[in-house]
């Protein structure tokens, strides 16, 4: 109990004096976060809705492959990335290890199969409902799918938080392609399995508690936003 | 692009016949009514006319004429669905799926929505209107498109008596403007009053063709007497 | 479909563009967690770049790790100790030189309660083969880092053939020194560890240092630039410029000021 009020005391101590490390690593970590969710987005939509619409061979297997997909290990996506962008690797040319840049790319591909999955589910269910109507109107596969995503974006911003929060919460693939370096690449989540491993278990979790208040002020702000949306637009 | 041949036209699902041998040629001009108890394949033979589902076997035939006959068709289905934009943008949309000049789409929603009577809730998004708005709605985006040919399938089945008033006095409004009704319903008397002629199914099979006044008065078949009895069995 | 497959390949692609336009005057450094989390390099490295300009990224990891990383092309610099690993990494051409930089000591800590009878004890080997025979638990790092390395170097002069040998009292937990440290503290157990990591650990419990000053508990650090014969791309200058500077009186003298709470952590030894 005493772990955790010194917790509490230091996430606010933290936050009280804006320490400038804080705010640095904070910010890194929401660029990060937030680059990797929307390039996971652009992709994951437009998969979901193809998924959700189209027929065709082998479909059925992608689906579950993407399914199975949102479980990833977030180590074996962090591994993967580092040997591709590892000077040895097919990539290393690139020099973008250790950048914030290749931990983009790692929680990039750790969430697109989440929005993916996730909104191939919620489309198609809009589908079941809009087909006849809309193949009637005369729309084709494309129409249709781009129809569906603004129908459902209201789930779609749900689904899209979903990813974000599991990108803002990892740690195994930044700390591996990140390097956790100081100033560079350090994001809450390895500043926080760093004060771990030294043993200042307080201000770990005082660290912790601020990413959870973020990741929740966030999901706040959107649900507001999309309950307003929602009430005058049906 | 009327008349509209069907040459025994079939259609099953896992074996299971629906649609079966179905011949027939509709014309332009009357109201056609499509009657028969649940599961008699209304809704399908409906579809299969509009091209929403493929037949199994045997042919579906419009006269050839201008233009892609698909585009010169539309549906109103029971369950209106509303797409999640405002009423206007509803009609537009369907404007320019049909490929309606961009300068054109919303003069012409707005003289549709006036014409079923939503022109004050053009702005309002389409899934708060109730179920009769929607229902005139889902009217007005299937007229906006001018089609030769509007099927409506069982279009009042989940309306109250005023909104189902609504909804005749537009269908016969679009029929008066020129437009062919192919139309399946429940309610007999909705078909006596908007119905010219009568198809009447039974187990997929088109059993009966008569005009609305002979078929209540003294149906040809034994399913349809039938039915019109289990249907209405005060008489 | 087509133009699916057409946005999504565009999408996929426009991360990667935007790669390269990072400024180059950094360097990575592959090092190990004992440096980083005692808090050294926090000290010495805005020295070096008030200096230089030359920006010091540093990764840190075991040293078995972060000679791996090394091998792979992925750091310029590295910075570990585990002598043997490093003159083979030299010998193997992956390294230009390993120059001696400065050493610390590890620590047998371990539990105030003292159930193998060894605190205050002088001589480690004794008092390993005291824990053995008390069977009392042992945290071993298990992660081939340096630490773990002089640690089965020490089982091993105490006629033990670690991990071979080992019994359900001896517990690899294949992490750093920060999280095998966290393991002991809340087993109680006895552990190895450098006395540069135990000085900043915050997350004691019950855990003292138990025998400390054996020469055998000598911990040295070396350093070398990785070979730019191997890995064109490595930023030889750059890297040679802070290696010679941790060698020089100047980086010596920073490492030497560098204390937690009065006591310092490492102890320059380069030979200059």
């Amino acid at each position: 109990m005493n772990d955790l009020t010194q917790a509490f005391a230091a996430a606010f101590k933290l936050i009280g004096r804006l320490d400038p490390e804080l705010l640095g690593i904070v910010t890194l970590s929401l660029e990060v976060s937030v680059t990797a969710v929307m390039i996971a987005a652009a992709m994951g939509l437009p998969l979901g809705a193809a998924l959700a619409v189209e027929r065709f061979r082998g479909r059925q297997a992608i689906v579950v492959l993407l399914n199975a997909l949102m479980g990833l290990p977030p180590v074996v996506v962090g591994l993967v990335v580092y040997l591709l962008l590892s000077r040895a690797g097919p990539l290393g040319s690139l020099g973008i290890l250790f950048t914030p840049t290749a931990m983009i790319i790692a929680q990039s591909i750790l969430i697109t199969p989440i929005i993916a999955a996730l909104s191939r589910q919620t489309i198609e269910d809009a589908w079941r409902e809009y087909e006849e109507q809309l193949c009637s109107l005369g729309a084709r596969q494309l129409t249709a799918a781009l129809t569906l995503l603004w129908d459902t974006r209201y789930s779609l911003v749900t689904i899209v938080l979903a990813g974000f929060g599991r990108a803002a919460a990892e740690v195994g693939a930044v700390i591996i392609v990140g390097g956790n370096i100081d100033g560079v690449t350090r994001v809450m989540t390895t500043a926080i399995a760093l004060e771990t491993s030294k043993g200042d278990l307080p201000l770990a979790l005082g660290l912790g508690i601020i990413l959870v208040g973020l990741v929740i002020t966030l999901n706040a702000a959107a649900s507001l936003i999309k309950e307003a949306a929602q009430r005058r637009y049906g | 692009m009327l008349p509209l041949t069907l040459n025994n036209l079939c259609f099953a699902i896992d074996g299971r016949t629906i649609i079966d041998h179905v011949s027939v040629e509709i014309g332009s001009g009357p109201r056609t009514i499509i009657l028969g108890s649940n599961g008699a394949g209304k809704s399908i033979l409906m579809r299969l006319c509009h091209g929403l589902l493929r037949p199994t076997a045997g042919t579906l035939e419009w006269r050839s004429g201008n233009g892609d006959p698909r585009r010169r068709q539309a549906m109103v289905f029971q369950r209106p669905v509303m797409l999640r934009r405002s009423a206007l943008a509803n009609i537009v949309y369907g404007l320019k799926l049909a490929g309606i000049d961009p300068t054109e789409r919303e003069l012409r929603a707005r003289d549709v929505l006036e014409a079923v009577g939503l022109a004050a809730l053009a702005d309002q998004p389409a899934r708060v209107l109730s179920g009769g708005e929607q229902q005139r709605l889902a009217l007005a985006r299937a007229w906006a498109l001018g089609p030769e040919v509007l099927f409506l399938d069982e279009p009042t089945a989940n309306l109250d008596p005023g909104s189902t008033r609504d909804i005749e006095s537009i269908i016969s409004a679009i029929h008066a403007a020129g437009t062919k009704i192919i139309m399946t319903t429940h309610n007999l008397g909705q078909a006596r009053r908007l119905g010219d002629e009568i198809l009447f199914l039974s187990e997929g099979r088109l059993v009966e063709r008569s005009p609305v006044e002979r078929f209540f008065r003294e149906p040809a078949s034994t399913e349809a007497a039938q039915f019109i009895r289990g249907e209405l069995p005060w008489q | 479909m087509r133009q699916f497959a057409t946005i999504i390949f565009f999408l996929a692609a426009a991360p990667c563009v935007s790669t390269a336009l990072a400024v180059d005057n950094f360097i990575i450094v592959s090092s190990t967690t004992s440096t980083e989390n005692s808090g050294l390099f926090k000290h010495i490295l805005p020295l070096f770049q008030k200096k230089t300009g030359i920006e010091v990224r540093v990764v840190a990891q075991g040293t078995g790790q972060a000679l791996d990383m090394a091998r792979r092309g992925d750091a310029d610099v590295v910075f570990v100790h585990d002598k043997t690993a490093e003159e083979k990494f030299v010998a193997d051409g992956f390294g230009v030189a390993r120059f001696e930089v400065m050493y610390n000591d590890f620590v047998l800590v371990g539990p105030k309660s003292d159930p193998a009878q060894v605190t205050g004890g002088k001589d480690i080997v004794a008092a390993l083969k005291k824990i053995q025979s008390a069977q009392a638990p042992f945290v071993s790092r298990g992660d081939k880092s340096g630490t773990h390395a002089a640690e089965l170097r020490l089982w091993k002069i105490a006629d033990t053939d670690m991990p071979a040998a080992k019994g359900a009292w001896y517990r690899e937990t294949g992490s750093g020194m920060g999280p095998a440290l966290n393991t002991a503290s809340s087993m109680n157990a006895y552990i190895l560890a450098d006395r540069g990591t135990w000085l900043s650990f915050k997350n004691r419990g019950d855990l003292i240092i138990s025998v400390e000053g054996d020469q055998r508990l000598f911990n040295q650090y070396g350093v070398m630039l990785v070979n730019p014969a191997k890995h064109p791309h490595v930023k030889k200058d750059l890297g040679q410029a802070f290696v010679d500077w941790v060698i020089s009186p100047e980086g010596q003298k920073a490492i030497a000021e560098y204390k937690i709470g009065g006591d310092q952590l490492f102890f320059p030894n380069a030979k200059k």
